[in-house]
C-alpha cells in the first residue's frame, strides 16, 4: 500500500456509541407522539383453517378503542416475494402467524381487551407440515395464490432454482470415492434483543405516510408498503429509529408493517405497534429449515470431482426473500474448493408452517454444513487427513470457477493453514481419548460474497457530502447501521481522507426523505459499497477544494495533503473552514458539497446463474475444539481458531467484534437452538425453551485475519459479517466426530442426541 | 385490587411519590410513566437481562418486580449513571473501549449488572477471576457480540 495510513487499521470506538451506551439512544420501542393510538394484531388459533366468520363488533363497542380492521377494511395488495401473501387473512389461515384483524386504542390494555372480545368461528382442517408430504400428488393447494403448477409442475413448490456446470457423468465415472447423505437442518431465530417494531403516522393533510420502522432496506420498503397500501412511494417517508439487532430479519416486509400504517390512515393518529417476546418467536422471521440430499465425489488423488446436490426447503405458507437463499446456497456448492462438475436443485416447498426469511448467512450455514461433512466423510474412505484434503482442493487466487466467479484475491489456503497450524490440528487431531470427557477438533472452511451480491438492478450505494464553513462535515449516506459499526468505519474513511477529526464529523443515515439511494444493509456489502462510494465522493469534493487552495495560495493545484484540520502543500498551509468559507462567500459563491453513486464491479447473473455476481469473495476457516461429556451428552466448546480473509482489516476492533458475534452465533445453530413445531404450532415461543447461549458457555476465541488487499474494495477490504458463523456448525459436528466417532448429519446437537448417538452408535 | 397506592421512592437521586396500581410493574412505572426510556424491554419474563435497574444498589430485572415494592428504596437507571460534568462512568467507557457495544439493546442492563457486581467485589475488596465475571453476566443475553467483548470490559472494570 503506498499511503501511509493513520486511522484505517487502527482500532477505533464505536462512532455511534455513547448513546448506546447511556440509555440516550432511541429504539422503536422508545418512540412516543402525542395522541399516539397502541396497535395490536388477532392472529389465528389454528395453523390451518377455513374462516366461517369474524365478529368485531364488541371489541369496536369497547371504550378507547379507535379503530377495528379486518380484511374487508382494507383496500390492499398481496405483499411478499411472490406476492402470495394476504396482509390480513380473509377466508382461510395458512399458518400460526396469520393476522385476522387488527385494533387500535388509547392503551395497550384496551387493544388487549379488544382482541379477545373479537368471535372468530373456524372449520379447523387438517394441515400439512411436511415439505414430502406437500409434494405428493394428492395433496391439497396450500396458497392459493401459489403458481407453482405453472411454473415449477407441483402446486405446492413456491420458487425452484437449478444450475449446473461441468460434465457430471464423466466426473462421476472418474471418481474412486461418492458419498451420499441426507442433511437436516433446524429452524432457527433471530432472535433479536429489541422486538420488532413500528410507529406509523399518516397526514391527511398531504396524504403523506411517515414510518419509523426497523427495517434493514429503506428503499425497497418503500417501495413494498407503497405496493402493499396502493400509494406513491415518495409520499412514504421512512425513518429508522435505532435498531436493537436485525441480522438479516428485517429485509422482508411483514403483514404487522402495511396493517399498522391502515389503522393510522383509518385514524387519521399515530399507531404503534410493537412484538412481545413471544410474538417474536411465532411472527418475525427465521433461517430456512431443510432438506438437503448430497452427493460427492473425489478421484484418487483425493481430487474433488463433482457434487449433486437436491434441497428441498420448508418455505411455510407464504413466500419471503428467504426462498431465494438458494441463490447463496449454490455458490458453495459450486465453487467452495475446486469443483469441476456441479448439479444443483432446490426447491422451496409451500407447508402450514411459518415462513422463514433472510439471515445471517442466506442459505450458506445450511449449505456449508453438508459439503464441509460430507468432505469429512470422503476423506475417511479415502484415507487423507480431513486437513489435506481441504488444502488440496482448496480455492486459489486468479480462479473463474464453473459459476463464474472470479476470485482476484483469495485468502483459502492461508486461512486453512492458519487454523491448522494455531490450533495444533494434526496433534490434537490424533490424540487418544479414555474416560468419560473426550476431546476432538474439527475443520471446515466457507466462502461468501465480500464485495455485495447483485441481485437487484442496482447494487449501489449513494453518498452526499457536505462541508460547513466551520469545518464540520456530514456525510448522508444511503447505507444503514444496524449495530454492526458501518458508521464508524466511514467516520474513519472521512477522517482519514479530509483530516477532519472524529467530534467534526456526522453520519446521516435514517432518513429516506434526506439519504440517497442504497439497496440496504444485507450480503455483509455495508462497508464494501459504502466505503467505495465515500471514497468517490471525497475524491470530488477534494477536486473541488483543492481547486480553492491553488487559487487562495497561488501554488499549482496538485495533491495536496489533509491532516488536522488543514490542508497542507509544501511549505503552506490553510485551514480547511477557511477554504469552505471562500467558496461559500467569494465570487463565484459556490457550496462545497459533492455526491457520488457507487455501483459495484459486479455482473447480473445469467439465466444459468452464471456471472461475476460479487465485488470481491471472502474465504474463512476454522478449527474447533470440543469436549464431549459421554455420561451427559453434552458438547463444550474449548477453544475456536478463525481465519478469515477480510482484504484488509479497516477497525481491528469492530471486525473481531463481528467474529466473535457470529462464531457465538454458530455456536448456538450447532448445538442448542432450535424451534420446535407440532402440528404447526411453536411449543417453545420464549427464551426459557429457546436456548440462547450466555455469557459462561464462551469458549476461547483466537482470530486470525488475512489480508488479501483486494482492489475492489475499500483500501483492499471485504465484506465480513455473515462469514464467521457460516462454518462454525460443521467444524462443531465434525469435531464431535472426531472425539466419538459419531457421523452427525442434522442439527442442533443437543445432549440428548449426543448420548442416544452414543448409546445406539447410530447416526442421526 | 384495582385501588391505587402512594409509593414513596429516591429514582437516580431524586425523591418521588406516586400512585400506582398494585400490578404494576418496576419497568412500565420506569418507561411508561416516568418517560426513563433507557431501561430496555428484552423479553418481560424474566430472561434476558436488558430491563436490568438497581434497586438499593442490587441489580434486579425491572419486568419481574413490582412497581409497589420499591417503598423506601433507592432506584438507578442507565441515565443515573452520569453526570453533568462525567457524562460517562468507568463501566460505560470500558464497554465502550473494549467493543462491547454493538446494537445496544442489551447494553444499559448489562452497565447496571456490572455496576452492580463491581460495587460488591469492592466493598468486599476483591478482585473476580474471569469465571466469576462470566457468572455475574449469565442473567443477560446479548445476539450480536458473542459476550466476549462485554467480558473483557468488566475485566477492565474490576482491575
Amino acid at each position: 500500500m503506498a499511503k501511509e495510513l493513520s486511522i484505517i487499521s487502527k482500532s477505533t470506538q464505536k462512532f455511534d456509541g455513547k448513546e448506546r451506551v447511556t440509555g440516550k439512544a432511541i429504539y422503536g420501542h422508545d418512540i412516543e407522539l402525542p395522541n399516539m393510538l397502541h396497535g395490536m394484531i388477532l392472529r389465528t388459533k389454528y395453523p390451518c383453517a377455513n374462516i366461517i366468520s369474524i365478529d368485531t363488533s364488541a371489541a369496536k363497542a369497547l371504550e378507547g378503542v379507535a379503530c377495528v380492521i379486518t380484511a374487508d377494511d382494507a383496500d390492499v395488495n398481496m405483499i411478499g416475494y411472490k406476492r402470495d401473501h394476504p396482509i390480513l387473512k380473509s377466508k382461510t389461515v395458512n399458518c400460526i402467524r396469520d393476522e385476522i384483524a387488527a385494533v387500535a386504542a388509547t392503551t395497550k390494555d384496551i387493544a388487549r381487551k379488544a382482541l379477545s372480545l373479537i368471535k372468530v368461528e373456524y372449520d379447523v382442517k387438517k394441515g400439512i407440515f411436511n415439505p414430502f408430504d406437500a409434494l405428493k400428488e394428492n395433496a391439497p393447494k396450500i396458497n392459493l395464490a401459489g403458481k407453482g403448477l405453472e411454473q415449477f409442475a407441483n402446486k405446492n413448490i413456491a420458487e425452484s432454482f437449478h444450475y449446473e456446470h461441468g460434465e457430471l457423468d464423466v466426473q462421476k465415472a472418474k471418481s474412486k470415492v461418492i458419498i451420499s447423505k441426507r442433511y437436516t437442518l433446524p429452524r432457527v431465530a433471530h432472535s433479536c434483543l429489541g422486538t420488532s417494531n413500528i410507529t406509523a403516522d399518516y397526514s391527511k393533510l398531504n396524504g403523506c405516510l411517515t414510518l419509523w420502522a426497523s427495517t434493514q432496506v429503506p428503499f425497497l420498503y418503500q417501495r413494498d408498503i407503497a405496493h402493499a397500501l396502493k400509494m406513491e412511494p415518495s409520499k412514504i417517508r421512512i425513518i429508522q429509529p435505532t435498531i436493537g439487532g436485525a441480522f438479516g430479519s428485517k429485509l422482508d416486509m411483514l403483514p404487522f408493517e402495511p396493517i399498522c400504517a391502515l389503522l393510522s390512515i383509518k385514524t387519521g393518529k399515530p399507531v404503534q405497534i410493537l412484538y412481545n417476546r413471544e410474538e417474536e418467536f411465532i411472527a418475525s422471521p427465521t433461517r430456512q429449515t431443510m432438506v438437503i440430499d448430497l452427493t460427492t465425489g473425489a478421484d484418487e488423488t483425493s481430487r474433488f470431482t463433482f457434487r449433486e446436490v437436491k434441497i428441498t426447503m420448508d418455505n411455510g405458507a407464504y413466500t419471503s426473500w428467504g426462498a431465494t437463499t438458494p441463490f447463496v446456497m449454490m455458490q458453495t456448492f459450486s465453487s467452495l474448493y475446486q469443483v469441476p462438475a456441479c448439479s444443483f436443485q432446490a426447491d422451496a416447498v409451500y407447508t402450514n408452517n411459518p415462513f422463514a426469511g433472510s439471515f445471517r448467512g442466506y442459505g450458506n450455514p445450511q449449505a456449508t454444513f453438508s459439503v464441509e461433512r460430507n468432505i469429512n466423510l470422503m476423506a475417511k474412505e479415502l484415507g487423507i487427513g480431513n486437513d489435506e484434503i481441504r488444502l488440496l482442493n482448496a480455492n486459489y487466487k486468479g480462479e473463474i470457477t464453473g459459476q463464474r466467479l472470479h476470485y482476484k484475491t483469495c485468502g483459502a489456503k492461508p486461512a486453512l493453514e492458519k487454523v491448522i497450524k494455531e490450533s495444533h490440528y494434526k496433534v490434537k487431531e490424533k490424540k487418544k481419548n479414555q474416560g468419560r470427557y473426550k476431546t476432538g477438533i474439527g475443520l471446515a472452511s466457507m466462502l461468501h460474497v465480500g464485495g455485495g451480491a447483485k441481485i437487484y438492478r442496482s447494487d449501489g450505494c449513494g453518498t452526499r457530502l457536505k462541508l460547513d464553513h466551520y469545518g464540520y462535515l456530514t456525510i448522508f449516506t444511503g447505507s444503514s447501521e444496524i449495530g454492526q459499526g458501518s458508521e464508524t468505519i466511514l467516520a474513519m474513511i472521512a477522517a482519514e481522507e479530509l483530516g477532519i477529526p472524529f467530534e467534526k464529523i456526522k453520519v446521516i443515515n435514517t432518513d429516506t426523505d434526506v439519504k440517497p439511494w442504497d439497496v440496504g444493509v444485507h450480503a455483509s456489502r455495508t462497508s464494501f459499497v459504502s466505503g467505495n462510494s465515500l471514497l468517490g465522493a471525497i475524491k470530488l469534493i477534494k477536486e473541488k477544494l483543492n481547486k480553492q487552495v491553488s487559487k487562495l495560495l497561488c501554488v499549482e493545484a496538485g495533491d495536496f495533503s489533509y491532516k488536522n484540520g488543514l490542508i497542507i502543500t509544501g511549505d503552506k498551509e490553510i485551514k480547511i473552514d477557511k477554504v469552505v468559507r471562500d467558496m461559500h462567500f467569494g465570487l463565484p459563491n459556490e457550496l462545497c458539497v459533492a455526491e457520488y453513486f457507487y455501483e459495484p464491479p459486479s455482473d447480473f447473473q445469467d439465466k444459468q446463474f452464471r456471472g461475476n455476481v460479487s465485488g470481491n469473495y471472502a474465504f474463512a476457516s476454522q478449527a474447533i475444539e470440543v469436549e464431549v461429556d459421554t455420561y451427559t451428552g453434552n458438547v463444550k466448546v474449548l477453544d475456536v481458531y478463525v481465519s478469515q480473509d477480510v482484504g484488509r482489516v479497516l477497525n481491528p476492533l469492530g471486525l473481531q467484534g463481528q467474529i466473535e458475534g457470529g462464531v457465538v452465533m454458530g455456536i448456538g445453530y450447532a448445538l442448542t437452538e432450535e424451534m420446535i413445531f407440532e402440528n404447526g404450532n411453536l411449543i417453545n415461543p420464549s427464551f426459557h425453551g429457546y436456548k440462547l447461549l450466555t455469557s459462561t458457555d464462551i469458549p476461547n476465541i483466537h482470530f486470525y485475519p488475512i489480508e488479501t488487499f483486494d482492489e475492489a474494495g475499500p483500501y483492499g477490504s471485504k465484506g465480513v459479517g455473515e462469514a464467521p458463523l457460516i462454518p462454525t456448525a460443521p467444524a462443531i459436528a465434525n469435531a464431535v466426530a472426531n472425539a466419538i466417532g459419531v457421523e452427525f448429519c442434522s442439527l442442533p446437537l443437543t445432549p440428548e442426541k449426543v448420548l442416544k448417538a452414543i448409546k445406539e452408535k447410530t447416526i442421526i | 385490587m384495582n385501588s391505587l397506592i402512594e409509593i414513596t421512592f429516591t429514582i437516580n437521586g431524586e425523591k418521588m411519590v406516586r400512585k400506582v396500581k398494585p400490578s404494576l410493574l418496576l419497568i412500565n412505572l420506569i418507561r411508561d410513566e416516568l418517560k426513563l426510556k433507557g431501561t430496555k424491554p428484552g423479553c418481560l419474563e424474566g430472561e434476558c437481562g436488558a430491563c436490568t435497574v438497581l434497586v438499593d444498589g442490587i441489580a434486579i430485572n425491572s419486568c419481574m418486580y413490582l412497581a409497589v415494592n420499591v417503598e423506601g428504596k433507592s432506584i438507578t437507571t442507565i441515565e443515573g449513571l452520569g453526570t453533568l460534568e462525567k457524562p460517562l462512568n468507568k463501566v460505560q467507557e470500558k464497554m465502550l473501549e473494549h467493543g462491547a457495544v454493538q446494537c445496544g439493546f442489551c447494553t444499559s442492563g448489562i452497565v447496571l449488572s456490572i455496576k452492580s457486581f463491581s460495587d460488591k467485589c469492592k466493598a468486599q475488596g476483591k478482585v473476580p477471576t474471569r469465571n466469576e465475571v462470566k457468572k455475574s453476566l449469565e442473567g443477560h443475553l446479548c445476539r450480536c457480540t458473542g459476550y466476549v467483548k462485554i467480558i473483557n470490559a468488566a475485566e477492565a472494570v474490576y482491575k
